[in-house]
């Protein structure tokens, strides 16, 4: 009898935590978002912010997509080729970067990247106390430090999906050209029949969307890291890990709400 | 100061004030009248809810019961707005500086006047070499970051940030731990002449007794969220009081007990 109660109990407390965390993470995305819209406005940091998510982004993010639309058009020929159905290899690398792989994948390596970077920055200032010490300098630190990161992460993400996208269908076409002898032109004008705008809108609200959720972990959890040295690791971890899980889940969402059909 | 003591409100005003971390009672009922152009210092041992004090006068904490007013104005109950706007009257010594490691010294001296839009940002850097000088530092220093600095040299940028929008109200959060003597004592000294020129009240919380009689005119000690003693910062060696003889001179046996594991 105890150990079932002991069981429930902890259900219930586990559960009671998570719905706490939920509701402080909503409430916390809110006053974010809340301070995006309200002056001051702080255009040094989010300019700082915008370059080190966006343009120093751009190497990894790049390469990532290169190598991803290559190894599409790579597969799909192996297993399109024993029903000739090779002409349909444009058509998939074109889609599958510009409705997933670009997203997810350049979202991935940002979370890896920036979210990480995020959490440490803030979850140091946190323990340092510079976060209270910007709010005793008539400062606050939501409106400092998370608007404009929101901000950031919101725009810069589809801007770097959209080179994703491209350099995905180059990937690929690199691929078909020199490795499987399909013509240049054929590819591309393939490759231009296949794709529809809604294909690639629907990638960049992802990636606006990825953008938010990345940006959001990373100052959340360094926002409320405690504990020193071990605290900020720890909320680095949880950045990247459940800013990753976030995005997946949010990326089967949203493509079920558009492609299901 | 004396008509100040008996006709207007003290500067800051605590009554009852209450502050609990799940079991952990930080702050038992402190009451606590600081007059206009005084400097208090608060002495008591790590744990004994100094910062905690501080952080709530600061409005960084929400005590869980009690009532803070500045000016005879009931902090808690104003406003959000109202409240940044006190708290902007307020300049604090954070005790391990607590400096913006990402911006150059000049930035971080000239934040929160830049923050108020008292200053452009193109004086700025001429206004830091002003208040740097005030702290014995060379303008020079406005160039390097923070963590090119010695201990003793960020504690002099925090109290330069702290002072650069000369308010009316000082903290002192443990200024001279970490440092040697001697610069405890030049830190000390600064304080000391910042708060005369300002003529701001201070309150300064301290476990270094040298410090503490340095800073203070008056001063309490706080033990286990409770004050035990207030009384003139120069009677601070002889106070006759079981519990700040027992601290002032480092004794092991006496009313307060270390809550070690053997």
């Amino acid at each position: 009898m105890d150990m079932v109660l002991d069981l429930v109990a902890r259900t219930g407390r586990a559960t009671l935590s998570l719905v706490r965390s939920a509701g402080a993470l909503a409430l916390f995305a809110l006053a974010g978002l809340s301070h995006i819209l309200r002056p001051p406005f702080y255009g040094r940091v989010f300019v700082r912010t915008f370059l080190e998510t966006g343009f120093f982004s751009l190497p990894v993010v790049a390469l990532t997509a290169l190598f991803s639309g290559g190894v599409i058009a790579l597969q799909s020929y192996t297993g399109f080729a024993q029903y000739h159905a090779q002409s349909a290899i444009a058509g998939i690398v074109v889609l599958a970067v510009t409705r997933e792989l670009g997203p997810v994948l350049a979202g991935l390596m940002v979370a890896g990247r920036v979210g990480a970077a995020m959490a440490a920055q803030i979850g140091t200032m946190r323990v340092t106390d510079q976060i209270d010490a910007l709010s005793t300098l008539s400062t606050n630190p939501m409106k400092y430090l998370v608007a404009p990161r929101l901000l950031a992460g919101m725009i810069a993400l589809p801007l770097l999906v959209l080179v994703a996208d491209v350099l995905g269908v180059a990937g690929g076409f690199t691929v078909a050209v020199v490795k499987l002898g399909f013509s240049p032109t054929a590819y591309i004008t393939a490759t231009l029949n296949s794709v529809k705008v809604m294909d690639v809108t629907v990638g960049l609200v992802k990636a606006g969307l990825f953008g938010f959720l990345i940006t959001l972990m990373g100052c959340y959890y360094g926002y409320n890291s405690k504990g020193g040295a071990e605290g900020v690791g720890s909320a680095t971890t949880s950045a990247v890990v459940v800013a990753s899980i976030l995005l997946l889940a949010f990326d089967y969402l949203i493509t079920d709400l558009f492609f299901s059909q | 100061m004396d008509q100040s003591m008996t006709s207007a409100p003290p500067k800051i005003r605590i009554r009852d004030l209450h502050k609990s971390f799940g079991d952990k009672k930080v702050l038992d009922g402190i009451s606590l009248d600081v007059p206009q152009g005084t400097s208090f210092v608060i002495i008591g041992g790590s744990g004994s809810g100094k910062s905690v004090l501080l952080r709530c006068i600061l409005g960084l904490m929400t005590p869980d019961s009690g009532s803070i007013e500045i000016d005879g104005e009931d902090v808690l109950a104003a406003s959000a707005r109202r409240r940044d706007q006190l708290r902007s009257e307020i300049g604090m010594l954070f005790q391990n500086g607590a400096l913006f490691d990402s911006l150059p010294v000049w930035e971080n001296v000239t934040f929160g006047l830049l923050a108020l839009n008292k200053l452009t940002r193109a004086n700025a850097r001429d206004k830091a070499g002003a208040i740097l000088e005030q702290v014995g530092l060379a303008p020079s220093v406005g160039d390097l970051f923070p963590s090119e600095l010695s201990g003793g040299m960020q504690k002099r940028v925090g109290l330069a940030r702290a002072i650069a929008a000369q308010p009316n109200i000082l903290f002192f959060d443990e200024p001279t731990t970490g440092l040697d003597p001697i610069m405890g004592a030049v830190i000390d000294g600064l304080i000391v002449d910042c708060v005369k020129k300002l003529g701001s009240t201070a309150i300064a919380i301290t476990h270094d007794m040298a410090s503490a009689q340095r800073i203070g005119d008056e001063a309490a000690m706080l033990y286990k969220g409770k004050l035990v003693w207030q009384g003139a910062a120069a009677s601070l060696m002889d106070s006759g009081n079981d519990y700040v003889d027992q601290f002032t001179h480092g004794r092991r046996q006496g009313p307060i007990t270390m809550e070690l594991r053997r």
